[in-house]
Parts: C-alpha cells; sequence; structure tokens
C-alpha cells in the first residue's frame, strides 16, 4: 500500500454560487497527525463533509486507500475505516454513556443488527470492552448516566470513545477539543497521541498550541482554497498565514 | 449542512427514561396485570366490545413501533389496517379459507404493502414522509372504492368466523375472544421485544441522532424501512383480526379518518411508552361506544379530548404515570 491513506484532487463544492471548498488538493501521509487548520468559515468542515460523504462534491476526486470514494455513500465509507466526528458534538442523547459507546461496537463487531427477535441481553458481550473505551477517556464515573446529562466537554470525550470503538484506520476529528476545560484538553491530547500509533488522524482544531505539539504535518484553508502547508514551524511564519489570521481577526 | 439538523429534542420525554432492572420488573408486573385482566375482563364487559379494544389497540402498537420508536409519524396507517382487513375478509368469504390463514393472508398483504410504500417514503424527512404515506394511502382508500373485490360502499359484508384450525368454531364470543386475546398478547409481546433487541437498540440511535448513526457505519435508511414494514404488518395483523370479529371490512378502515384516529389513541395513551397506547385505544374506543347516543356529536367531544390532553399532559396518559414513578412503561 502506498504511504499516502488519503488523497483528493480539485475537491469543489458550490453552495448556490459560492465556493466553500474550491479546488482543495489534500494529502494525508499514513500514520500521520495531519492538523486542517483556517480561520472561521475557511471550509473545513466542509472539507469534512466531503471526505466522509455527508455532501457530494461537485467536481474533484476522493480516493481513500487507493480506492476512490468519491460517489461512496457515507455509511459505507465508516464502514471502510474512515471516521468522524462532529464540530457539534454528536453523542446519542437518550442513551446512557456506555451504550453510545457500545452502539458503536454493535456495529463493529457485529455488523448489522436487523435481529428484532433476540433479547438486547446479547449486548452484554460488549459491555466490558465498551467499559474500557469510557474509562480510557476517563468517564467511568458516568458510565450509566444518560448522554444529554454529560458537560460539553465530557460529550465531546465520549465521542472519541465511540469513534475508536469502532477501531478505525483513519479518524477524521472536527474540533476535538472545544469547550473543554484545560485538563481535558490535555488528557484528550494525549489520548490522541496514544490512538495515532498506529492510525492516520486528520483533524481540525482552533488551538494551536495543542495543533502544534500534536500534528506532524499542518494544511492552511482559507476562503476554501490551501494557502500553506509545512510542519508548524514553516506554516506559522508564513506571511500570508499570519495575514489570513488577523484579516478574520484571530490570534 | 442538512444532516446537521438531527431530531434531538423530539424524542419523547417518556423514553428518555434510563431503562434500568427494576424498570424490567415493572414491566413484567405489567405484563401479568394485563394478562389477568384479558383473563377476568370479559365476565364484566361485552367480549365483542373488547375485542374491539384489543384489535384498536394492537393497531396502535403498531403504529406506536413506528412514531414513537422509529421517529416516523406516518398518516396513512389505515391503508395497511383496512387492506389487510379486506383480504381477510375476502379470503374468509370468498375462498373459504379458515380464519388463521385469513387473518394470515391479511397480515401479509399489509407486509408487502408496507414494503412497497415504505421504499417510496422512507428516504423522505419529517412532514415530507407523512405527506408521502398520506398520498399512498389516499390512493388506497380510492382503489377500495372502486375495486370490485372490496364491495364499494357496501364493503365485504357476511364474513363467516368459520372455525380456527378447521377444527374450533368461532361463533361464539368468549371463543373468540380467546383467540384475540392470544394474538393481542403475542403482538404485545412481540412488539415488546423489537424495541428490546440490538435492532431497537439501533431504532434508538437512529431516532437520538441520524447522522452520528450513519458515521458508525449504519445505513440508516435500512433500519428505518425494516421498523416500517414490522409495524405495516402489526397493523395489518390487527385489521385482518378485527375483519373476522366484526365480520365486516369497509371504507372506513382504510379511510383517512381512521389514520387520525390512531394518532390519536397514541397520543392519548402517550407516544414512544409501550403501554400508551393500549390505554389510549381503550380511551376512544370506550368513548366512541358510550357516547353513540351524541351522534356527531362524538367527534367533536373527541376532539376536545384530544385538546385537552394535548394541553393538560402532553406526554399521554401512560406518559405521565412514567414520569412520576420515574421509570419508563
Ligand atoms: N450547506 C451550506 N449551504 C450554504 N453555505 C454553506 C453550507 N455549509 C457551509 N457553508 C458555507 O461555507 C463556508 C465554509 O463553512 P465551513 O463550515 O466549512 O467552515 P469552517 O472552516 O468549518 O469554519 P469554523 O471554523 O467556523 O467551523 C461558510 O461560509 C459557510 O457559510
Ligand atoms: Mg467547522
Amino acid at each position: 500500500m502506498s504511504d499516502i491513506a488519503l488523497e483528493t484532487d480539485d475537491l469543489t463544492m458550490e453552495f448556490k454560487g459560492f465556493r466553500a471548498v474550491n479546488g482543495v488538493a489534500l494529502r494525508v501521509r499514513r500514520g500521520s497527525i495531519h492538523a486542517l487548520i483556517g480561520p472561521n468559515g475557511a471550509g473545513k468542515t466542509t472539507c469534512f463533509n466531503l471526505l466522509t460523504k455527508f455532501l457530494t462534491p461537485t467536481a474533484g476526486s476522493i480516493r481513500y486507500n487507493g480506492r476512490d470514494i468519491t460517489r461512496a455513500k457515507p455509511a459505507d465509507v465508516a464502514r471502510l475505516g474512515l471516521v468522524r466526528s462532529f464540530q457539534i458534538s454528536a453523542v446519542f442523547p437518550h442513551l446512557t454513556v456506555k451504550e453510545n459507546v457500545r452502539i458503536a461496537l454493535q456495529r463493529h463487531k457485529r455488523g448489522d443488527s436487523f435481529d428484532f427477535w433476540r433479547s438486547e441481553r446479547v449486548l452484554r458481550a460488549l459491555d466490558a470492552e465498551a467499559l474500557a473505551l469510557v474509562e480510557a477517556v476517563g468517564l467511568s464515573s458516568f458510565a450509566d448516566t444518560l448522554a444529554v446529562e454529560l458537560s460539553y466537554g465530557r460529550k465531546r470525550a465520549l465521542e472519541i470513545a465511540t469513534t475508536l470503538a469502532l477501531d478505525p484506520e483513519m479518524l477524521l476529528l472536527d474540533e476535538p477539543m472545544a469547550g473543554m476545560g484545560r485538563e481535558d484538553v490535555d488528557r484528550t491530547a494525549e489520548l490522541i497521541r496514544r490512538i495515532s500509533k498506529d492510525r492516520t488522524i486528520l483533524m481540525v482544531e482552533h488551538n494551536l498550541s495543542v495543533v502544534a505539539s500534536l500534528s506532524d504535518h499542518i494544511t492552511v484553508l482559507a476562503r476554501g482554497k490551501i494557502l500553506a502547508e509545512g510542519d508548524y514551524a514553516t506554516v506559522s511564519k508564513d506571511p500570508r498565514v499570519v495575514e489570513a489570521y488577523i484579516g478574520a481577526g484571530h490570534a | 449542512m442538512a444532516h446537521a439538523a438531527a431530531p434531538v429534542d423530539a424524542a419523547p420525554i417518556a423514553a428518555a427514561l434510563p431503562e434500568s432492572r427494576d424498570a424490567k420488573a415493572l414491566h413484567r408486573m405489567v405484563f401479568i396485570g394485563l394478562a389477568v385482566l384479558l383473563a377476568v375482563l370479559p365476565f364484566g364487559l361485552y367480549p365483542v366490545f373488547l375485542m374491539k379494544v384489543l384489535c384498536f389497540a394492537l393497531f396502535a402498537l403498531a403504529f406506536n413501533l413506528l412514531l414513537g420508536y422509529g421517529g416516523l409519524l406516518s398518516f396513512g396507517h389505515a391503508a395497511y389496517f383496512g387492506m389487510a382487513s379486506y383480504v381477510s375478509a375476502y379470503a374468509a368469504k370468498n375462498w373459504g379459507v379458515t380464519p388463521e390463514v385469513a387473518i394470515l393472508a391479511g397480515t401479509l398483504t399489509a407486509a408487502l404493502l408496507g414494503l412497497a410504500f415504505g421504499a417510496l417514503a422512507i428516504r423522505r424527512q419529517g412532514i415530507y414522509f407523512s405527506m408521502i404515506t398520506l398520498a399512498l394511502a389516499q390512493m388506497v382508500f380510492f382503489f377500495s372504492l372502486q375495486a370490485k373485490m372490496t364491495g364499494g360502499e357496501d364493503g365485504i359484508q357476511a364474513v363467516p368466523r368459520g372455525r380456527l384450525f378447521g377444527l374450533i368454531d368461532l361463533a361464539d364470543d368468549r371463543v373468540l375472544y380467546v383467540l384475540v386475546a392470544l394474538i393481542f398478547f403475542g403482538g404485545l409481546l412481540l412488539i415488546y421485544r423489537i424495541i428490546h433487541s440490538p435492532f431497537g437498540q439501533v431504532l434508538k440511535a437512529i431516532r437520538d441522532n441520524e447522522p452520528r448513526a450513519i458515521s458508525l457505519g449504519y445505513r440508516t435508511t435500512r433500519y428505518k424501512l425494516a421498523v416500517f414494514v414490522l409495524s405495516t404488518t402489526l397493523a395489518g395483523l390487527a385489521g385482518a383480526t378485527k375483519a373476522i370479529v366484526f365480520q365486516l371490512a369497509s371504507l372506513t378502515d382504510v379511510h383517512w379518518s381512521m389514520s387520525g384516529e390512531v394518532v390519536l389513541m397514541t397520543l392519548v395513551g402517550g407516544m414512544g411508552t409501550v403501554f400508551g397506547p393500549i390505554a389510549g385505544s381503550f380511551v376512544i374506543v370506550a368513548m366512541e361506544n358510550y357516547l353513540a347516543e351524541f351522534g356527531a356529536w362524538v367527534t367533536i367531544i373527541q376532539g376536545c379530548v384530544f385538546v385537552v390532553c394535548v394541553l393538560v399532559f402532553r406526554e399521554g396518559v401512560v406518559g405521565l404515570v412514567a414520569r412520576k414513578l420515574r421509570k419508563p412503561l
């Protein structure tokens, strides 16, 4: 297999004449932590929606592990091991923390669950593994709490645990640390570093110190186009990047 | 992004209560209580009235499986109830098959019709889904009005109750009551199992946050279609049984007002509660029966009850009890 996990060519998304993503050529190396940064409205989330097929690009192509997934369905992309999280925290609010993780394990381990005649007791076989993942993100004491009752930062942590339950080859994390307190940010950064060992990670993050310490490679997006690429030292010195951030009223 | 608009707050309150072990114990008590009631009620109330309640209760349970647990509001469930009723009546009368075969034929018809209509409607979201189910049900109504086999305005009358398995004569109301009670209870147990199965767990997740379920690799449309077909099948079972009980299948059963009535029963009882639709149908059928002397006023009284229900206890009778007990029912 080539060392490029995910690759796009001329990726473009046009909303009623407005190009949110414009001719993006992205190369994400296998096993790396790749950060996608840029000012608000740069098109980062739209990129994620395109890569995970929640949107279909108006032009361009996407290859994952050498396979063209430009026309694939979102659920099938997930089944190929390319799994995303959402910018707005995406949990199942009326399931408990344990059940949130278990629903992902259920898909990963059992495949489809159309067996409506079987008791849900069969799912208990997945409980131990679910609880281990819950513990990994520091939510052990909330295992039986409904997700709706968690604080924002804890919801994000739960989301990561749920994503990890699929044991994905590649993760797309959209601002995994937004809304987290200092302590949670550190723990999550540590977790991301730990899980990145044998996976590829593409993440959007506004917290630049996190980006600096975690990522191997950075792509800066502004107004739908790639502005600069490279490691943190290169990118942060690029005058165009500095200008784009200041121009957008950002630090 | 259209997908981001997950109907997170649309989940019924009652269903949001955590399922604990003592909730399971409570449910077992309710099941036992219902079984006892089913056994003793015919000594105090007319079996025919009870059979009507049970048929409608099963219909409402089936509808609630789709609305309360699948998050899908169908405005056309009369199509499956009514079509099954026609086929069951036709089979019993014109083919002379035994009642269980007639009921099975009706149920199967509803399943196939549900599969076809569901496949057309399921990709649409929210109100568009509801409108398509309504439009398709109207087609079924006009078919029933025009077709020869349904008997037009007259319907199919004088349907023989026949002998169950060719052996047990169902002419006696009390004997037939036992059969109807068994069908009802079996249907209820099946629905309870569906809700508490690995499949039911996925349904819950989809209702809570569909985009997230998709991003975990669930092909959510297939799950929604599956629960739609399960719901129409059970609605069909109710309609097919009703045709044998009343020895009649008529336009009333496929009319849009029947679709409305099942919504009413479910909401009055408590949508998204397991047992709510049973209470709801009891209330509505009892009202229709005992207020029959008021003629057209029944509809108006029903309307008022509905408004009061929505205003006073939005979660329905059983939903209210569940909230007080802090346990899902
Ligand atoms: N469905 C849509 N229809 C129309 N315009 C859209 C749609 N989705 C996004 N946009 C627009 O595309 C642009 C890029 O949005 P996007 O959400 O991708 O930005 P972002 O880089 O993720 O920003 P943020 O840092 O605020 O999350 C914005 O101007 C946005 O208004
Ligand atoms: Mg964004």
